[in-house]
């Protein structure tokens, strides 16, 4: 289904980002895979009416010696002209069929979202996600930021909503893009045969770090997406002692906890991502560093020089008192 | 019937008489006011020339700036905020300040040489377009070099670029710098318009008409359409952040999506407006290198009122994302996809025209042919975004980046590089050198694939636009390079190209008035031509007047007067005498009164009242009633 694509790359010498986690040429999702078929099928038409152009201007241009001075002759224009007629009519069907592709590919999409088994809220913020999984069960709603967790094989709905600017999430992987803009709702619909790992980025401008909000998004396991969804619902333990009660104590005590909310502690800050469950995260502000003691110390020493414009602000601590931070925010596991 | 007697331009008074006499009633003052009060066409239109341009080198120049930024992942060259500036300026100044101005300028040089008249319609109102033009654009370039360039984007989405999320005043020189352009474009289409409908030579009926001619008299439509939404929409911008309307609020029961509504339904059509008279420029080359008239003339003007007609049923195609129901949506997709089928037949004229005339490969033809190449793969990508589902993927990546530089550079660009090479002897009155133009032209092509072809493949592999940065790992180094390679070595074909120009400018061979044995109105006149033009108005019998064996005119239009020939508006027949403005300054001083009153009213609304004052007076001089004499003269033949 991808193959259109793939030759064309394969063309140009082989190219292995086309197999990546931000790729939209794979299929691995519901749409993606219908969008793949479709654009092959787009490609197979284009590729040759392109070649066909070609050809017909590379024949037209090697006439010219043959030629004598002056106009075509009446009789020859008249064919010409049939030929013109022959072309709009076949163009115009050509571009009608994809145009009844299209639709049916749309249509099988939309269809294709009824009855979703798991409903998620994806809320853009410049510049991260936040994350709210719906359960009917009460006290079983799950808020998470920076992650999309979702179970291979079911039906996930995902609304796109935003409070400052407008956004998209674009999971090119699994399904095209959507656009989150204020005072709307709109929804995307996932549906993942397999487990993976894959990356979503924000697709429409919205402002200074536009180009650094990114979302892993993880398909795993019906069972091991249970369990996490399970342990993102306990409470973690307050540390007993050591750097991390440290950590802790920093963190619920100065400027972190006015916007961070991490449950079972005084932090309840509501405009910054939760970090409830910080330490089972794969990457550091919104895709842009990998998760390690490291980076994170990188982070909060200054988030301007990570992250130029991010909301963060530096807060001052000492090189001790920022590993105690890193240590307790590392053990949210 | 009057009173008086009238110097006429025959049957008596001819030869270098009536050259001298014409040359005084035409001609402007020497000098920098000479120049100042101006209203010729070609002053006007030389002006607009160099101006857009100035301005395609300094888009240019950004453009190679994000090249070197982007060249490899997380580099430092350039910071966020320089960034945003950057892309919003190059995008800014490449469709408001070079692509639609420069396609202007072309037509105020030429429409008047072409149509066989002495000026065009309204002259002031087009010397003061210039001015209006100059004054938006650097004011833009000034907010820029003072680090208040705009940074949301040349198409300045809302609510990112409202009050709250654009603080600071960047926002507002980008809008204002929108009303300035819009004014200029309003005021050149209104002035083409006119003079393409009632200031055509005796006999030239609609039919005859230069192929050019009608590209023009549809995107001047277009552009009186268009305009209007993008000057009601920035306005709309303006005063919510200046005095606190909500139009895009949504949390005061505005809407964020409006604006992309009217934005995209004056943007869908610009990029026609920029399009369709490249496409005059290729049926035009293509007649000449071919020695026939183009094939399918009808269908060629048919397919270009087609497509301005169609330009504005495809606007929702830039919002397939936004979650407007899918049955809305097909619509849009079928009309977006039928727009393909006009081009495709110009595209099948031309080829077809090619086929059955007997072409030579001089320059310009060189420069259709490499449009050919590369629109056709421009054409071809559009239609996929055109279609829904694969828009969803493709949107606002580097796909759409490699699809639009395809159509803007290989379809307008590149014609109009054709065009300028084509028309530079009776521009500047000497040949382009050949060997450069073709050196300038095998660097430019292969530069301009090398470039834009790689983006189509980071847009699949899922690079988005719009992107300071981008990690290392995602793939995307390599591609990234070898574009930002191929846009050095792009700049360097158009460097040639543009050293060539002022070179020959200089040292060229001297050009005839008519050096490619062409077919149109304007190679009759000398090159450059003489600021009346015509000694005698043509009249015209043929679609290509100039492969006639006879070029008969007609005389008895007034030469101690500025006087031009109007015509009815289907077939051509004379109609009219019509007096034609004198040089004036108050074009240029109403010019300055209006630049004020925009850029003073960025910082208060106040400067609408207060400044409205000047502009008035200014206008006021200018409309003055002038005696010209008694009216309702008969028509001579």
């Amino acid at each position: 289904m991808r193959r259109g694509a793939v030759l064309l790359v394969m063309a140009l010498g082989g190219c292995s980002a086309l197999y990546g986690p931000q790729s939209s040429a794979m299929g691995q999702g519901m749409e993606s895979a219908h969008i793949g078929n479709l654009f092959d099928l787009f490609l197979w038409v284009t590729v040759p009416i392109y070649l066909g152009v070609m050809v017909f201007l590379a024949l037209a241009m090697r006439r010219r010696q043959a030629r004598v001075q002056g106009a075509a002759r009446p009789e020859q224009e008249a064919g010409w002209r049939l030929g013109l007629v022959l072309f709009a009519v076949t163009s115009a069907l050509i571009l009608f069929g994809l145009s009844v592709a299209t639709w049916f590919t749309d249509r099988t999409i939309a269809r294709a979202g009824a009855g979703p088994a798991l409903s998620v809220e994806v809320i853009g913020h410049q510049w991260w996600w936040e994350v709210r999984y719906h359960d009917p069960v009460a006290g079983r709603e799950l808020r998470t930021a920076n992650e999309l967790v979702i179970p291979a094989g079911a039906t996930v709905k995902v609304s796109l909503s935003s409070p400052d600017v407008i956004h998209s999430l674009w999971i090119p992987n699994l399904a095209g893009k959507q656009d989150l803009i204020p005072g709307r709702t709109s929804d995307v619909v996932l549906k993942v045969p397999k487990p993976g790992e894959f990356r979503a980025q924000c697709a429409e401008f919205c402002g200074l770090q536009h180009a650094q909000m990114a979302l892993p998004v993880s398909v795993r396991a019906p069972g091991d997406f249970a369990k996490w969804y399970n342990a993102g619902l306990a409470t973690p333990p307050v540390p007993g002692g050591g750097p991390e009660f440290a950590g802790y104590s920093l963190f619920t005590g100065r400027q972190c906890a006015s916007c961070h909310n991490i449950a079972g502690t005084p932090a309840s800050g509501q405009v910054a991502p939760d970090l409830t469950h910080f330490g089972s995260r794969t990457t550091i502000a919104s895709g842009v560093l990998p998760n390690t003691a490291a980076s994170l110390d990188r982070w909060i020493a200054d988030p301007q020089r990570v992250k130029p414009g991010t909301q963060m602000p530096q807060v001052p601590l000492s090189p001790e008192e920022r590993a105690a931070v890193v240590a307790y925010l590392e053990s949210l596991k | 019937m009057s009173e008086r007697t009238y110097l006429r331009d025959g049957p008596d008074l001819t030869g270098a008489a009536l050259h001298d006499k014409l040359a005084r009633t035409w001609g402007d003052r020497p000098g920098f006011w000479g120049w100042a009060a101006s209203v010729d066409h070609k002053s006007i239109g030389r002006r607009y020339l160099v101006t857009a341009f100035v301005f395609l080198a300094l888009g240019g120049a950004l453009a190679l700036a994000m090249r070197l930024q982007l060249s490899g992942p997380q580099k430092a060259l350039i910071g966020p905020d320089r960034y945003n500036q950057i892309f919003t300026m190059h995008g800014t100044t490449m469709m408001f300040l070079f692509a639609v101005p420069v396609m202007d300028a072309v037509a105020i040089y030429l429409l008047p040489l072409m149509l066989g008249t002495r000026n065009l319609a309204f002259p002031r109102l087009n010397a003061f377009s210039w001015w209006m033009y100059v004054a938006g654009g650097s004011m833009l370039w000034i907010a820029f070099v003072l680090n208040a360039g705009p940074d949301a984007g040349w198409f300045s989405y809302v609510p990112l670029a409202g009050p709250e999320f654009s603080p600071g005043k960047r926002v507002d020189f980008w809008a204002q710098m929108v009303t300035f352009t819009e004014v200029a474009a309003l005021a050149v289409a209104v002035s083409i318009t006119a003079t393409i409908l009632k200031a055509r030579a005796p006999g030239m009926t609609l039919a005859r008409m230069p192929v050019f001619a009608w590209s023009m008299l549809v995107v001047s439509l277009m552009v009186i359409f268009s305009m209007p939404s993008i000057a009601l929409t920035s306005a709309m911008l303006m005063a919510d952040r200046m005095v606190g309307t909500q139009f895009f609020n949504p949390y005061e029961y505005g809407d964020a999506l409006l604006w992309q509504h009217l934005f995209w339904f004056f943007g869908h059509p610009e990029v026609y407006i920029i399009f369709l008279p490249a496409t005059g420029f290729v049926s035009e080359i293509v007649q000449v290198f071919t020695g026939r008239q183009v094939f399918g003339h009808t269908a060629v003007v048919l397919s270009l009122v087609a497509t301005g007609l169609l330009a504005f049923g495809l606007w929702v195609h830039h919002m397939f994302a936004t979650g407007l129901p899918r049955m809305g949506y097909a619509f849009y997709t079928a009309a977006s996809m039928a727009v393909a089928v006009p081009s495709g037949i110009q595209i099948f004229c031309w080829i077809a025209t090619i086929w059955t005339g007997r072409p030579r490969y001089r320059l310009p033809m060189l420069w259709v042919v490499g449009f050919i190449v590369t629109f056709v793969a421009g054409g071809l990508t559009g239609v996929m975004l055109a279609s829904v589902p694969l828009d969803l993927q493709v949107h606002d990546t580097y796909f759409v980046v490699a699809h639009f530089h395809y159509v803007l550079i290989g379809g307008a660009v590149f014609p109009l590089l054709g065009a300028v090479v084509y028309w530079f002897p009776k521009f500047t009155g000497r040949m382009m050198d050949e060997r450069w133009g073709k050196l300038a032209f095998w660097i430019a092509l292969p530069a301009f694939h090398l470039t834009f072809f790689p983006m189509h493949y980071l847009g699949i592999m899922g690079m988005p636009r719009r992107v300071y940065t981008y990690p290392a790992g995602m793939g995307w180094d390599t591609l990234n390079l070898i574009s930002s390679i191929g846009a050095f070595l792009f700049a360097g074909g158009v460097l040639v190209f543009v050293g060539n120009a002022l070179w020959s400018l200089k040292r060229g061979e001297a050009a005839p008035a008519d050096p490619w044995a062409a077919h149109g109105l304007e190679w009759t006149t000398s090159s450059p031509p003489a600021p009346y033009n015509f000694a005698h108005i043509p009249v015209v019998t043929s679609a290509t007047p100039l492969w006639d064996p006879e070029r008969p005119v007609t005389r008895g239009l007034r030469v101690e007067d500025r006087e031009v020939l109007l015509t009815t508006v289907f077939e051509a027949r004379p109609d009219l005498r019509e007096p034609s403005p004198m040089p004036t300054l108050w074009p240029m001083i109403a010019a300055l009164a209006t630049t004020v009153l925009f850029v003073c009213s960025i910082f208060t609304p106040w400067a609408i009242v207060i400044g409205s004052v000047p502009v008035g007076v200014a206008l006021i001089a200018w409309f003055w009633p002038k005696d010209r004499g008694p009216e309702g003269e008969p028509v001579v033949d």
